[in-house]
């Protein structure tokens, strides 16, 4: 295994064009931080600032020869994180701006897929840029809108300045309803602290699911199951507390199906989700969960990004502590019904 | 026993080379140190990404993080080839009649030894680069197979197709053989001839090193815990037949392969800086080199058989004396 003390973190900077990418980025770049980025950008465009670690590089998304659809890598980052990792002493930290219309999947499994790039770097956190005034326009006429903010870890709300309190309570509500699990800032220029940003060990599992306010909060006064069978007509029910208006756009095709349960069997719960995640791999964008396993008296955590999951106990369950199973899936066509219960049978007797 | 003459620097070593009979050898950051009377040092790219030895001229090719292509020749001298913009370099070959190929993103260029330069575009990236050893022809790895180009006439390329990406390339030395190396830990052939595929699967990691033995009759690569060397002295190259598997080790990887320029014998670098000849006939091993601080990058035999150049990830290099 990696050495998780010498990897170095990447951060994926996802977003349509004019959303505040650049903006971002040249703030990573300029601001004193006391980190040094090698950035790595589809084109050199607007980065007015002169730093001989910005490459730029053509994204090109390899689908490995498995079988798999889903399984796509970004070569080209294959051979340009090689290519940084030859001399590691000039940089800290490495951020990959994407293209507006790209798919942030294959960016991703990069860096679980490719042996010499796991190695070497670790993914911290997909970060996606928004328009608060475009955001819906743009769910209308593209599939990666929704996607880059289903597979965000964290969710820039740009130009709120644009907008009216009104249009803006709408539009984090449908990001809430495409990901429940994001962290979302509202901001103007991009104006957001970059350690909110930058080094959030999103993809850590000792980490992942700490930074998650949602999605660690008790939700006992509410109805925790999702029944989202129609992704047409998403609204933000799923029980998460924020109380925005539903949205009324009816063009998301994400949807999100949160789990709760009490302790479960292992020997029931791993072959389930082993099951779930070869069958519905494809549909899954994102999935994240804290399991309570029977007799165990740690809490094990799991992720996983379409096919590929990975799981590790995290840490002791602490005094007093509930002993309860979340898990949230992140995708589209997913059958809530189902996955509800089939988990539920996975529950400890 | 064979005696190490170590080179201790700094850095990720990207080729290790003998220009004339001096060892050279280049790093990440551009610098080419050679041992010429004392350690020698010039630089060539401001960072080194892909280097080429070019038997033929006796020269090193580099391309760089600035976009250039440099020629380094015996005793120390650079001379920049060729300037391709801003954009990284991924890949440098060398051909025939002093002709270099070199590609950028989507682009191959060959230059040729009169200075001019042709330019080959690809609808994707331009992963490898490899020229035929026989006419002016030279092949692109690229995703889902190779195209082959004959860059001194205006002739159409051919396209040799197989799903996957292909990230390296390599001709046989008698021309009837191309090989590539590819994302999944596997390598993929073709018998140029008829087209026919070859499959050469099971390794359990990418396979970074291939070298051809002499005249071309074995392939050997890393991506195991042996040197595995493919048979292609038949018509049909090693379909049907089993690769000899050289040098195992229980606890280690094999990074970089080469043969001896004559004998049926693979010098095996692995992953804790161990270096190995091993004889293809009885699989007898001699060790070379105890494992140092990184992986073995590059190696090189010199002309009189006598030396092995190496590079390492970490920067300790060296020459192998096998007849000290």
């Amino acid at each position: 295994m990696s050495d998780a003390q010498t990897q170095i973190p990447v951060t994926v900077l996802t977003g349509y064009l004019g959303a505040g990418k650049t903006t971002l980025l040249n703030r990573i770049l300029s601001e004193n931080h006391g980190k040094r980025y090698a950035v790595i950008v589809n084109e050199f465009g607007e980065i007015g600032i002169d730093n001989e670690l910005i490459v730029e590089s053509d994204e090109e998304i390899y689908e490995m020869n498995n079988g798999c659809v889903c399984c796509t890598v970004r070569g080209d980052l294959i051979r340009v994180v090689e290519g940084l990792m030859r001399r590691p002493g000039r940089f800290d930290a490495i951020v990959v701006e994407t293209t507006g219309l790209a798919d942030p999947v294959p960016v991703a499994q990069t860096f679980f897929m490719d042996d010499d790039v796991r190695s070497k770097t670790r993914l911290d956190a997909v970060v996606a840029l928004v328009d608060a005034k475009h955001l819906p326009l743009r769910l209308k006429d593209s599939r990666e809108a929704e996607d880059q903010i289903a597979f965000a870890d964290v969710v820039v709300l740009n130009k709120t300045d644009l907008v009216t309190p009104e249009e803006l309570a709408k539009v984090e509500a449908t990001i809430r309803a495409i990901n429940p699990a994001a962290k979302i800032h509202r901001t103007t220029r991009a104006g957001v602290a970059l350690s909110e940003v930058l080094d959030r060990g999103a993809f850590d599992l000792s980490r992942a699911l700490e930074n998650d306010p949602h999605f660690l909060k008790a939700h006992d006064d509410h109805d925790h199951d999702h029944h989202d069978h129609d992704g047409h007509d998403h609204h933000d029910h799923d029980g998460h507390h924020h109380h925005a208006h539903p949205s009324d756009i009816h063009d998301v095709t994400v949807q999100s199906v949160s789990l709760r349960g009490g302790e479960m069997d292992p020997k029931k719960f791993f072959p389930w989700i082993e099951k779930i995640t070869q069958m519905e791999g494809p549909n899954i964008l994102r999935l994240k969960g804290i399991i309570a396993l029977k007799g165990d008296d740690e809490r094990y955590v799991i992720q996983g990004v379409h096919m590929i999951i990975e799981g590790d106990h995290q840490r002791a369950w602490k005094d007093g502590e509930k002993h309860e199973s979340r898990l949230v899936f992140i995708g589209r066509e997913l059958d809530a019904e189902r996955l509800k219960k089939s988990f539920d049978a996975c529950q400890a007797a | 026993m064979p005696t190490v003459a170590p080179l201790d620097l700094e850095g990720h070593c990207v080729a290790a080379v003998f220009l004339g009979d001096v060892p050279h050898f280049a790093l990440a950051d551009g610098a080419v140190h050679r041992l010429d009377h004392g350690h020698k040092t010039i630089q060539a790219n401001d960072g080194l990404l892909a280097a080429f030895h070019d038997a033929a001229n006796d020269r090193l090719i580099t391309g760089g993080e600035d976009g250039k292509i440099f020629s380094v020749t015996a005793g120390g001298n650079v001379q920049e080839l060729a300037s391709a913009g801003k954009k990284w370099i991924t890949s440098v070959a060398a051909g025939p009649q002093g002709a270099i190929a070199y590609a950028t993103g989507k682009t191959a260029f060959v230059r040729f030894a009169d200075g001019k330069t042709r330019e080959f575009a690809h609808p994707r990236s331009v992963e490898g680069l490899a020229f035929s050893p026989k006419g002016m022809r030279f092949g692109v790895a690229r995703y889902n197979g190779a195209t082959l180009h004959f860059p001194a006439t205006e002739g159409k390329p051919a396209e040799l197709e197989w799903a996957g990406a292909h990230t390296a390339i390599t001709f046989s030395p008698d021309g009837a053989f191309l090989v590539t190396t590819m994302q999944e830990n596997a390598l993929h052939g073709w018998k140029l001839a008829d087209g026919k595929h070859m499959r050469m699967t099971g390794y359990p990691g990418k396979v970074k090193s291939l070298s051809w033995s002499a005249k071309g009759k074995w392939l050997a690569s890393s991506g195991a815990p042996a040197a595995i060397v493919w048979p292609f002295s038949g018509k049909d190259g090693p379909m049907g037949k089993a690769p000899l598997e050289l040098g195992t080790r229980g606890n280690a990887m094999v990074t970089a392969v080469a043969c001896h320029p004559s004998q049926d014998v693979v010098a095996v670098g692995y992953d804790d800086g161990m270096v190995m000849a091993v004889r293809f006939s009885d699989a007898k091993e001699v060790l070379l080199r105890r494992p140092g601080n990184g992986a073995i990058t590059s190696m090189m035999w010199d002309k009189e058989e006598r030396r092995v150049a190496f590079g390492s990830a970490a920067g300790d290099c060296g020459v192998i004396d096998i007849t000290a």
